[in-house]
């Protein structure tokens, strides 16, 4: 299958390439020309190619909650999304620990998924954040990253051991941080909007206490620590003053940390609850500076589907999650690029060749030659809205319903093959 | 004469022109308490529920005699607080009753937000007698009214608010109404239970009780839970009363004709001392009558969603 | 221009007729009292008083009066959108068992606010007769209630204007084209 891509206009963060031409790939791969005519042309003009999409955050539900998502409706959520590489947390119903599971989800995406599946392990048995799991092990079996995401490593002690041990296999840890005595009970940001609505706030101190001991840890140790969904001005600071230090950390923030402040929670609807809480502008305005200067490596969704009745109800009785595989292209390109805050290649590589990178992915995040033909392509002009009931994913737990956006993937490539196209 | 709304959720949505609107309102249904029949007609064959998933006889018994005295017909449904998270959903509850046609819904919930949500999913007009730590919309309002009817008017009045503010939906909803109203609002509190963006509302912030209640016109004092000791909230009740109690001897810093209110039930001998509760200034019993004819006025002003008669 | 159903010269001398007729039916002065619907009924009803009691020569605070309001009792509530109607005074300030109560309003038409007043008196106590007085029927009546005292008869569909002294500075009946 020889699939050709003509004057498109590439985008490739790594090569640190923009320039209109052809794309070929040949066998899954990226090849530099053909030998012989192509099978299938696609004309790329007014488009721009880009690495496929890592998303390195995500929650599939699978196994266990199947009601929520599946791997099966997840990844189509995802290639409609432009995202070609999903990694999903093992917080599921059981939760991954152990070699047999990774193997499920990795065989149930090789049978019904759309998309890449890259499975995080937990860091801890159980997710009990007391005893270490067999990351080895785990690792054998195909995991990227540990993480008991969800929940904190609450325990320092068991925090460094993580990060020591994990250092053998460059996995990195990826760390919920979240101080739980601080946030107990907490449903909403602390401030002016949850003293009005009378909810009990989760102080931006809770993760950045956490934030700051995992950087101390990391620093102790010489592990790998990765910070899961910045939401704060403050951790931004301490992520930025870190890397400056040489520490060895890396960090992620999800679009709506970017895009919407705790306002929007007002009306009580739960699909603005998530954890960590919507913020304030002063953190917007800090994360879109991290990311501007590099301090914010990556930008995932931590999509996490919920059931209409799960949400659909007293706030605090609400999970918290939002969905955001359909959405976080559109809100990158719509809220940092056409904005000005980055150029359309480092916004790109802050889903791609940082990605890649940070969790070692062999031949991704890039579109150099020999490399995986994984490709996600925009059309900047496509305008749409995104209404509940295009959504792919099984939940329909987005803020975002109702938003008008200019810009997104118009057609999603997985080696070499097109999964999605509009 | 209009709210120009469905539901009453919070004063927060009520501007100066819809406050006032009530204020004007309750007389003529206070009047009827006077006439030998204490009843009209307004809502005959209409349905008022009441929803409570927190006990409250006080604030129940005040809805029912409100709706009662319109002729409508009453429906009391009391949810145990522990089937809230395992029960029916909030929503199938109103829902059922509104298969019953309620036309009002009243709840109370221990959840901020839940009379929101009813109100999103349903025609009936939902009416919030006390959600979480939110607000209680119609005790603002008849501490609004016992004021205006006392003090013929809010504007440039001296109001403390005493007592747990953090927890308070009192509080806010008194905060709410006052300021928008023009009144010079104050709390006093130890700063473990004022939260730290009250001061946005427009509210002056006292930890010192002495130093609040010089030259006010009002003081209204807050209920104090006493589970907020095991919180760390406050040391112990001797330590709260020493500080925060409202005595004789406090009160006389006050104007002379101060009034003092207790939204009720009242921990005699720890927020206030029997003496100020059956001082001549205490309108603590006015404010129990006043807040049936607010009650009324309320569902007097507040329209239903029409629905179309032909579907059932 | 519109059309003038009572000037003032007639509208007055509507006011002292009606006066006349109540004082003829109803020599026990000591029994009658003088009830007002909100709002124009009120005035009358005021003018009525000070006709009656002048007549009966009596000082017209010998004489109980009233104001009532019929908005609770209206049967149209339903109707209303969104903004309500104003809540206007009621108020009794006498015993009315033994009384025969003079109702008075403005105009008279489907019925159905004095249908409501009627009501209202009764939420009160049990007064010995209600009579009816009105300025203007207009015919088209929906319920089974006439007035015993009536300024002028008018049968029209199109809505007519009362004016009076107290609140529009002229004592006038219009219609409304």
């Amino acid at each position: 299958m020889r699939l050709q891509i003509k004057n498109i206009e590439i985008v490739d963060p790594l090569q640190k390439k923009d320039s209109t031409g052809d794309i070929f790939i040949e066998n899954g791969r990226i090849v530099s020309k053909f030998l012989n005519n192509a099978d299938k042309v696609v004309d790329g003009k007014g488009k721009i190619a880009v690495p496929g999409l890592i998303d390195v955050h995500s929650h599939l539900r699978e196994p266990g909650e199947e009601g929520k998502e599946t791997i099966y409706t997840g990844t189509r959520a995802a290639a409609k999304g432009g995202i070609t590489t999903v990694f999903c947390m093992p917080n599921t119903k059981p939760v991954i620990d152990n070699a047999p599971t990774v193997e499920f989800v990795l065989l149930k995406a090789q049978k019904e998924g759309l998309v890449n599946v890259f499975p995080i392990g937990c860091a801890t048995k159980g997710s009990h954040g007391a005893e270490l799991s067999e990351v080895g092990v785990l690792k054998k079996a195909g995991i990227v990253a540990v993480s008991d995401d969800g929940l904190p490593i609450s325990n320092s002690q068991i925090m460094r051991r993580t990060l020591e041990y994990t250092k053998m296999f460059k996995l990195p840890v990826i760390s919920h941080s979240e101080d739980k005595e601080l946030s107990k009970n907490g449903v909403m940001n602390e401030g002016k909007n949850s003293m009005v609505l009378g909810l009990r706030g989760i102080p931006k101190q809770s993760e950045e206490v956490m934030v700051s001991r995992d950087i101390m840890l990391a620093e102790l140790t010489g592990g790998y620590l990765h910070v899961a969904h910045v939401s704060t001005a403050g951790s931004v600071d301490l992520v930025r003053q870190a890397k400056r230090k040489g520490i060895k950390v890396t960090a992620e923030t999800c679009p709506h940390y970017f895009t919407l402040t705790d306002d929007v929670v007002r009306v009580y609807n739960a699909n603005t609850k998530m954890n960590p809480p919507l913020r304030e502008q002063e953190d917007i305005d800090a994360i879109k500076q991290g990311l501007a200067d590099g301090t914010i490596d990556c930008i995932a969704t931590d999509h996490a589907p919920h059931m209409q009745e799960e949400k659909n109800r007293e706030f605090d009785l609400a999970p918290f999650g939002i969905i955001g595989f359909e959405t976080i292209l559109s809100l990158i390109l719509n809220e940092l690029v056409d904005t000005g805050v980055l150029s359309l290649s480092e916004a790109i590589s802050k889903m791609t060749s940082n990605p890649a990178k940070i969790f070692n992915l062999e031949g991704r995040g890039t579109l150099k030659e020999g490399s995986i033909a994984d490709i996600t392509i925009i059309n900047p002009k496509y305008s749409y809205e995104f209404k509940k009931e295009n959504i792919v994913s099984k939940s329909k737990n987005s803020p975002f319903i109702g938003r008008q956006f200019k810009g997104g993937a118009v057609m999603t490539i997985v080696a070499g093959n097109i999964v999605w196209q509009v | 004469m209009s709210l120009n709304r469905k539901d009453l959720l919070g004063l927060e949505h009520l501007d100066k022109k819809d406050l006032q609107t009530v204020l004007d309102s309750v007389k003529p249904f206070k009047g009827l308490f006077t006439r030998s029949v204490k009843k009209a007609p307004t809502l005959i064959g209409k349905t008022v529920a009441t929803l409570f998933y927190e006990p409250s006889t006080r604030t129940r018994n005040s809805f029912e005699i409100a709706a009662k005295r319109l002729s409508a017909d009453v429906i009391n449904v009391t949810v145990n607080t522990s089937s809230v998270v395992k029960g029916e959903s909030l929503v199938d509850t109103g829902k059922t009753l509104e298969a019953m046609k309620a036309d009002y819904l009243i709840i109370r919930h221990s959840l901020a937000g839940a009379p929101d949500i009813l109100a999103r999913n349903l025609n009936a007009s939902v009416i919030n007698a006390g959600d979480g730590f939110h607000e209680h919309p119609t005790q603002g309002l008849l501490d609004l009214y016992t004021m205006y009817e006392k003090k013929k008017k809010i504007d440039g009045l001296k109001v403390l608010l005493v007592g747990d503010i953090l927890h308070s939906r009192v509080a806010k909803s008194n905060i709410w109404a006052l300021t928008k109203m023009g009144a010079e609002v104050a709390v006093a509190g130890p700063p473990t239970l004022i939260p730290p963006n009250i001061e946005d509302l427009g509210v002056k912030v006292y930890y010192d009780l002495d130093e609040a209640v010089k030259k006010v016109d009002v003081v209204n004092i807050l209920r104090i839970q006493l589970e907020r000791q095991q919180e760390n909230l406050f040391p112990s009740v001797h330590e709260y009363v020493e500080l925060y109690q409202l005595t004789k001897e406090r009160l006389a810093m006050a104007k002379p004709e101060v009034l003092i209110m207790h939204p009720g039930p009242m921990n005699r001998g720890i927020e206030i001392s029997s003496d100020v509760a059956d001082s001549p200034n205490a309108v603590i019993n006015e404010q129990v009558t006043n807040g049936i004819a607010v009650r009324m006025a309320v569902l007097y002003l507040l329209k239903p969603k029409r629905k179309d008669a032909s579907s059932n | 221009m519109p059309d003038i159903i009572l000037d003032t010269k007639a509208f007055q001398s509507a006011v002292s007729k009606i006066s006349r007729e109540i004082s003829n039916d109803n020599k026990n002065i000591r029994e009658t009292a003088v009830v007002g619907i909100q709002n124009k009924g009120v005035f009358l009803a005021k003018r009525i008083l000070a006709g009656i009691a002048k007549l009966a020569e009596v000082d017209i605070s010998q004489i109980p009066f009233g104001t009532l309001d019929v908005t609770l009792y209206r049967d149209d509530l339903d109707n209303f959108d969104s903004k309500m109607p104003v809540i206007k005074d009621t108020v009794i300030p006498f015993d009315m068992s033994r009384k025969n109560i003079i109702l008075v309003d403005d105009v008279l038409c489907t019925g159905r606010t004095v249908r409501a007043a009627l009501d209202v008196l009764m939420n009160f106590g049990r007064p010995k007769s209600i009579q009816l007085a009105v300025l203007v029927d207009r015919g088209f009546r929906e319920l089974p209630i006439e007035a015993r005292y009536i300024g002028i008869k008018y049968q029209s569909r199109a809505l007519i204007r009362i004016k009076c002294k107290e609140t529009d500075g002229v004592d006038r009946v219009t219609f409304i084209k």
